[in-house]
């Protein structure tokens, strides 16, 4: 399933192969994520979308080991050179919030309640380039002042809930780019806010990762989010990826039966401001204890036979004139455009 | 910040008025005459009377309280019907014992407590936190002053590692202070550990589920530093109110743990003064006991204050 | 979209407040399968038994001195586990005053209930007496139990019966704030409200819906505070505020024991074991019972 890499392509940041996660239960085994495999240049934000409960997170977190004990991770995840599949605790700490940071949903309790703002930012420099206290206060106000908050030096002292909700997620990206990191993962990172602040936080995140050039994986279940600022875009369906494509070739022409499920729910803009959300496609997410081998969306998808539900599909190249082979689906009965 | 503490002040200020005015009725309540225990001997009916005048029994209630009142407040509890010994110099004299009592029962509880707790939690699921919850368990059903009694017996008077019973000033002999309340302190702390340490584990059970300890880890720190800084400043809110809340059974513990170890202390003449019916040392003793609950509060108030910036800024205390 | 091709998902009805007995039933399936509480359940069984058998199970009525065996050593014939000062046997001693313990745990949580319930289902419930009502509780929590004691000694005597009432009084403030935060919670619960829409009377409501649901929260509360009021009486006994001589108690055994400790350690010994293994029945199966009620507490 690999790729080759063209010499030509930018800086590639991150490439995960094949991640699989399953995760011990007293119910016993539950396979999260399968075989997802991936890469993002610096600069890109690779859009990671599905409803909830189809891995993306789990994604998210297995990039830098942060999943608990009952989590077993293979495949491999490169960072430039570096693996971080198996690597030590101790080295995974020196590249969680240098090299890979994460930014999370609520910024309302991902910030600690009881510290300043500052020394929440400080803190990461203080670790990981061992700044002494007045230095790392310094560029904490650069930080602050870099993704617009008003006012840095004095807010600086100042605790989570003096902030508002996109004010605290603004933090949250400061702490997150205090070290120059190759990857921003973020999870969710506008769900929690105020529609009229999802478009200046989004329109920050894209504007800082290509002036920083780092790559952004941007965790949604939202394709409004996803249109606005993703370059490409990864469907995630019971822990499986089941199609990619630029977000413009996506949007175009979904070939896969749930991306089209999901479009059919893309929020227009009245429908948007009235929910917020994606209409749910009919049925669960299937937890699965062992990846079946048949398509995991069978079971929802109105286009399903037999085969679907006996061999599972790979993720092979859109067979469409001028896609370039970037747009791959899994799907034995992909969708062409008069489908929708 | 200005104006809660004003009320905070107001409202203790209400509580000492409501608590002095309960114990002066409860005191009359009690059953005999206190110029009957004073007389001894001569109950001719002129030495009660001058008794009784002495003391102000004679007067209506409300110009009892009102001298009561007035005279506490310029410091002067009145004298002890027993022994004519001014009352605020008796409570002068016993109070730094109690207080010495308390204050190393409370850290042996909190340090104990506190630690243990957090290793429970943090080894959750593992013989540690077994360990741990087996013997705060056991910490909370042993009655502690039968574990005083087998300490006596067994480190004291077997050993003779400890001094069984007494009390030696620390401005005389600090060695020997110490030495006196390694004992008292211990025992008196043990119980209150088990409860620190079970309240302490679920608070940092809750801290470290909690989103901000996601991102703590993600930003690369230590365990130490998760566990340490980020968990433990937002557990310490439980451990506050607990020490706050635990405090009537302090009290409660140090009157049987003075009594076991014969300390010199306050519990012991609370109990003397009830048991002689001495009106002015009960008086006094409650209100210092109500003064010293109400002050404690103000403290664990301001503790919150500094610990969670939340309530510094909202000024509600819940 | 097309129709849904999978059946419906179960709907995510609670099943704590839709069927109370089912709930009940599984919590108690929980608690069979937990060994701590089960072990905890049979030593209290145990202990209730030999309490109540007492009469039947002492070698010797609990005041009878036997100025022939005084300081009579664990293991002699006769005294399993030995004699006092006076020569009374120490297991007979221990099996009566077990007896006392239980009926001041009994009694005082009774007393704790009987205010306490009332108190909390009305603060929970009545929005404008909680305050009044928490303000109190604040206020009860102020006074250490043991002056209450000291005082309620001195006013009407010491014996058992004001040793359980001094206890129990003190045990109110704990009942109060338990009842009435369950209440606050239920209270909010889709089926009281729509009880409450449909017309329903307070008392109903309260009677009906609030406290069947809250008893369990009650009944834990009640099986942590039994323990707390067994040594209670312990330390009430022991300072000569509880239970008067020759009555046999735990406490006044530990008390006398102080005098001889050195003579007869096993005096001193055996009557502190009994309280602590009772108690600890109690909270092993006090916090067996909280884990089976609710699977999600952390204790």
């Amino acid at each position: 399933m690999t790729v080759p890499i063209s010499k030509t392509a930018p800086k590639m940041a991150l490439s995960v192969r094949d991640l699989s996660v399953t995760f011990r239960t007293t119910d016993g085994p539950v396979s999260a994520v399968d075989r997802v495999s991936f890469e993002v240049d610096a600069g890109e934000v690779l859009a990671v979308v599905g409803e909830s409960g189809c891995g993306k997170s789990v994604t998210a977190m297995a990039l830098a080991g942060l999943l608990p004990g009952s989590a077993t991770v293979t495949g491999s995840v490169r960072l430039g050179e570096r693996e971080l599949v198996g690597a030590s605790e101790q080295a995974l700490r020196k590249v969680r919030g240098s090299e890979v940071a994460y930014v999370f949903q609520e910024p309302m309790t991902s910030l600690n309640p009881v510290f300043t703002v500052g020394r929440q930012i400080a803190e990461v420099l203080r670790v990981h380039r061992g700044m002494g206290k007045r230095q790392a206060q310094a560029r904490a106000v650069e930080l602050l002042g870099l993704v617009g908050i008003p006012e840095p030096a004095r807010r600086l002292r100042e605790y989570p809930h003096q902030f508002s909700g996109g004010m605290r997620q603004r933090v949250m990206i400061a702490m997150a780019l205090a070290c120059d990191p190759a990857v921003l993962v973020a999870d969710e990172p506008t769900t929690a806010l105020d529609v009229t602040v999802q478009a200046a936080v989004l329109d920050l995140l894209r504007d800082l990762g290509k002036r920083l050039g780092t790559a952004i994986v941007l965790i949604t279940h939202d394709l409004g989010v996803v249109a606005d600022i993703a370059d490409r875009v990864l469907v995630m369906y019971a822990g499986r990826v089941v199609e990619t494509a630029g977000t413009q070739e996506l949007f175009d022409a979904p070939r896969h039966h749930y991306a089209i499920g999901l479009m059919g729910a893309v929020p227009t803009a009245a429908r948007r401001s009235e929910e917020g959300r994606l209409r749910e496609i009919p049925g669960l997410v299937p937890v699965l204890a062992e990846q079946p081998a048949a398509c995991t969306f069978a079971d929802r998808c109105p286009a399903a036979d037999d085969k679907c539900r006996t061999a599972e599909p790979p993720l092979l190249p859109a067979a469409r004139p001028g896609s370039a082979g970037t747009h791959r689906a899994a799907c034995w009965h992909p969708a062409d455009e008069e489908a929708r | 910040m200005r104006t809660y503490l004003l009320n905070r002040l107001w409202q203790s200020a209400l509580t000492l008025l409501l608590a002095s005015i309960v114990v002066f009725l409860g005191v009359r309540a009690l059953p005999g005459d206190p110029a009957l225990a004073f007389a001894g001997e001569e109950r001719d009916p002129e030495s009660l009377a001058a008794i009784r005048a002495r003391f102000g029994f004679d007067q209506p209630l409300l110009v009892q309280f009102w001298k009561f009142l007035t005279a506490a407040l310029s410091g002067d509890l009145g004298d002890s019907t027993r022994t004519g010994i001014p009352v605020t110099s008796m409570i002068g004299s016993a109070l730094p014992v109690t207080i010495q009592l308390s204050v190393f029962a409370l850290l042996v509880a909190v340090l104990v407590g506190g630690a243990t707790g957090v290793l429970a939690a943090v080894r959750r699921g593992r013989p540690a936190e077994w360990f741990a919850n087996a013997v705060a368990l056991i910490g909370l059903s042993v009655p502690n002053f039968w574990l005083g009694l087998i300490a006596i017996i067994y480190l004291a008077v077997g050993f003779g590692w400890f001094p069984a019973s007494g009390f030696v000033p620390f401005t005389v002999d600090p060695v020997a202070n110490l030495h006196h309340l390694v004992l008292p302190a211990l025992v008196l702390g043990s119980g209150l550990a088990a409860v620190v340490m079970r309240q302490t584990r679920s608070a940092m059970l809750e801290s470290l589920g909690a989103d901000y300890i996601r991102t703590a880890r993600a930003k690369g720190l230590s365990p130490r530093a998760v566990v340490g800084s980020h968990a433990l400043r937002n557990s310490l809110v439980v451990v506050v109110t607990i020490v706050g809340l635990q405090l009537g059974a302090l009290i409660s513990g140090a009157v049987v743990t003075e009594r076991i170890f014969a300390l010199p202390g306050f519990g012991k003449m609370t109990v003397d003064a009830v048991f002689q019916r001495d009106y002015p040392v009960i008086q006094g003793v409650v209100l210092v006991t109500a003064s010293a609950y109400v002050l404690i509060n103000f403290l664990v108030d301001l503790a919150y204050s500094l610990i969670d910036p939340r309530i510094r800024v909202t000024g509600a205390a819940s | 979209m097309s129709e849904p091709l999978v059946s419906e998902p179960p709907s995510k009805s609670d099943p704590e407040v839709a069927v109370p007995p089912l709930r009940r039933r599984l919590a108690l399936r929980r608690l069979a399968r937990n060994p701590i509480g089960v072990a905890g359940f049979v030593v209290l069984a145990l202990a209730v038994l030999a309490a109540l058998l007492a009469p039947l199970l002492a070698p010797y009525p609990a005041a009878q001195v036997h100025f022939d065996a005084q300081f009579q050593i664990p293991g002699t014939v006769g005294y399993v586990l030995g004699t006092d000062d006076l020569g009374r046997d120490i297991l007979s001693r221990i099996l009566f005053g077990l007896q006392a313990s239980l009926q001041v745990g009994v009694l005082a949580v009774a007393v704790a209930l009987a205010v306490g319930v009332p108190l909390g289902l009305a603060a929970g419930y009545f929005r404008a007496l909680d305050a009044l009502i928490s303000r109190f509780t604040d206020l009860m929590l102020a006074f250490p139990f043991l002056v209450l004691a000291v005082g309620l000694a001195a006013v009407r005597g010491a014996s058992l019966g004001n040793a359980a009432l001094a206890i129990g009084i003190s045990q109110i403030p704990g009942m109060i704030r338990v009842v009435r935060s369950e209440t606050l919670r239920l209270k909010n619960l889709d089926f009281v409200a729509a009880s409450v829409v449909d017309g329903a009377s307070d008392v109903w409501v309260l009677g009906r819906h609030i406290l069947p649901n809250a008893i369990s929260a009650v009944i834990v509360q009640a099986t942590v505070a039994i323990p707390v009021a067994i040594i209670g009486e312990a330390i009430l006994s022991f300072l000569g505020l509880g239970i008067q001589p020759p009555d046999p108690s735990l406490g006044t055994m530990l008390s006398d024991a102080q005098q001889y400790a050195t003579r007869a350690p096993w005096a001193a010994v055996a009557p502190g074991l009994a309280i602590m293994l009772v108690a600890l029945a109690f909270n092993l199966f006090g916090d067996a019972l909280r884990d089976a009620l609710d699977p999600r507490s952390s204790r």
